[in-house]
């Protein structure tokens, strides 16, 4: 399937006074008046202490979860959920969970391969070539006939990675990437998620718009572009690195200098 | 409605009745909701990413019917022994052994096989149903799927349900057969004064087109209920790892009654025609 192409000046994401709900909950609501532009090629980083409500915004912005107010728009159109005619806007947007969230009884090669065969119709081997590079860019050969329950975490947040970049979105959402990693996996996503934002070759060269989650601002100093927090059910929006150090909350404070990597 | 069913715990008979219909109800609500939205996908899916779904449906086929051929075997060789021993014992003493043939259609095509047949794909498979796909919901492989563009419905349930359909199917065919055929051996190491073509004379006689037809409609009704009812209960609410094994209790309990439920239908639909 191919993606649908780009109408000029229109944000990648875009969110008015929207409330967004939790997934596991039903009955919670995490922010309210959310008032968000994500425009194409802006690489964000959206920090938040743990269960400020960081996943749940993922979500919403990937569509999973419908707004509870407000409207969310994905490249210019409004997103309610499941609609198989906004599929194909669907698609340009990427989404890697936090876990990885692998398909348990398929291998780390057949869940890269799977948004592939199903939106585009291939039979295994069709899909061998672009899985392989992808498998490749991500360090994972080794591990291409592996099941997740056979692998660590931190491979199967890449082979989430991959899955998440099979189709090629122009938008990438990664949750709490860097969560449990060792410093060589940290460095190397932040090194990855660097490329993708300028123009990977797995991309052919475009660059990608990028929104990650952390609860440590430290690592994407110098990497990220804009920045948000959420903080007592409201997104604030800060910009770029330089404001951030001149803005007065307080909780920034802690996501800056004793942030932790798990949350 | 629902936020009704989380109230404190009911005081009272009515009360507690009342609240037990309400989540019947809403039960019947959902499933039948469920039941809509698969047939839905499934007509207007029909064709969609065939390269990844007809391998999933065989697989589901060969999950549900050919995987439980070994144990389909060795239950026909039991029920056949089972009506006939039974049969022959009780045939003989009234002087009525034509009538084995017969006996052999009313219990084991028309009654036992297809229920059988249902109870124990149930127990093998719908019980794995729910336990898999509970557990997906639980840890996020749903989400995963949808946010990949894929529709859960169509990747997950319906090769269920068609493959647990054909399986039904024919694993009672096979059932049926083996016990046939094992009954006419149990009968001959009994001694029964009954030839092989006699056997097959009265089988022949006692079956009617009414049986192929039913046969075939009864049991693909079992494997759409059995996988409907099953996956409902995993993919169908949002679940927590340990609410996994209750809504597998629910799931066997619900598809027993249906399958009871269907079956007495066809009862009706025998005698009155």
């Amino acid at each position: 399937m191919e993606n649908s192409p780009a109408k000029p000046n229109v944000p990648a994401l875009h969110m008015e006074g929207v409330a967004v709900g939790s997934l596991r909950n039903p009955d919670a609501v995490v922010a309210e008046e959310v008032n968000w532009t994500v425009a194409a090629g802006d690489y964000w980083a959206v920090a938040g202490l743990q269960g400020s409500g960081k996943s749940d915004f993922l979500m919403l912005a990937g569509s999973l979860t419908a707004p509870r107010r407000g409207r969310y728009r994905l490249f210019g159109e409004d997103m309610p959920i499941y609609e198989e005619a906004r599929l194909k806007t669907r698609l340009r947007l990427g989404l890697v969970f936090d876990g990885g969230q692998l398909f348990n009884h398929l291998t780390v090669a057949e869940n890269t391969a799977l948004p592939l065969r199903y939106h585009q119709n291939l039979a295994p081997c069709e899909a061998e070539a672009a899985v392989r590079d992808l498998l490749q860019a991500m360090e994972l050969t080794p591990w291409e006939g592996r099941t997740p329950a056979t692998m660590g975490r931190s491979w199967q947040k890449r082979a989430g990675l991959a899955r998440a970049l099979a189709l090629q979105p122009e938008v990438l959402l990664v949750d709490n990437p860097l969560a449990g990693l060792d410093l060589r996996h940290t460095n190397w996503w932040l090194n990855f998620l660097d490329q993708l934002s300028k123009g990977h070759p797995i991309l052919r060269g475009r660059p990608m718009t990028l929104v990650v989650t952390t609860a440590d601002l430290r690592p994407w100093k110098g990497r990220a572009r804009q920045f948000a927090i959420l903080k007592n059910q409201r997104l604030l929006v800060l910009g770029a690195w330089a404001q951030l150090q001149a803005a007065s909350e307080e909780m920034l404070h802690e996501l800056l200098t004793e942030g932790t990597q798990t949350g | 409605m629902r936020a009704l069913l989380r109230l404190p715990l009911p005081r009272t008979l009515t009360d507690y009745l009342g609240r037990e219909l309400l989540r019947f109800l809403l039960m019947v609500q959902g499933l039948g909701a469920f039941t809509l939205i698969t047939l839905g996908v499934m007509i207007s899916k029909f064709g969609v990413a065939r390269r990844l779904i007809h391998p999933r449906v065989r697989e589901e086929t060969a999950r549900a019917g050919l995987r439980l051929l070994p144990m389909f075997l060795f239950m026909s060789a039991a029920l056949g022994l089972l009506v006939i021993g039974q049969a022959v014992s009780w045939l003989t003493r009234v002087g009525a052994i034509d009538y084995l043939g017969t006996i052999m259609v009313v219990v084991v095509v028309r009654e036992l096989g297809p229920l059988a047949t249902a109870l124990l794909v149930l127990a093998r498979i719908g019980t794995a149903n729910v336990i898999e796909l509970g557990t997906a919901r639980a840890t996020g492989e749903v989400e995963a799927l949808e946010a990949l563009g894929i529709d859960p419905v169509h990747y997950l349930i319906v090769p269920r349900v068609i493959g647990m359909a054909l399986s039904v199917f024919a694993l009672t065919v096979y059932l049926i057969l083996g016990a046939l055929l094992s009954g006419y051996l149990w009968a001959f190491v009994q001694d029964v004064p009954l030839r092989p073509e006699e056997y097959v004379r009265q089988l022949a006689g006692a079956l009617s087109g009414l049986d192929f037809v039913l046969l075939v409609l009864k049991t693909l009704a079992f494997g759409c209920v059995i996988a409907l009812v099953t996956c409902y209960h995993g993919l169908a609410q949002p679940l927590r790892l340990e609410e996994v094994s209750e809504a597998t209790v629910t799931a066997v309990a619900q598809s027993i009654i249906l399958c009871v439920l269907i079956d007495a239908l066809f009862i009706i639909i025998y005698l009155t025609t």
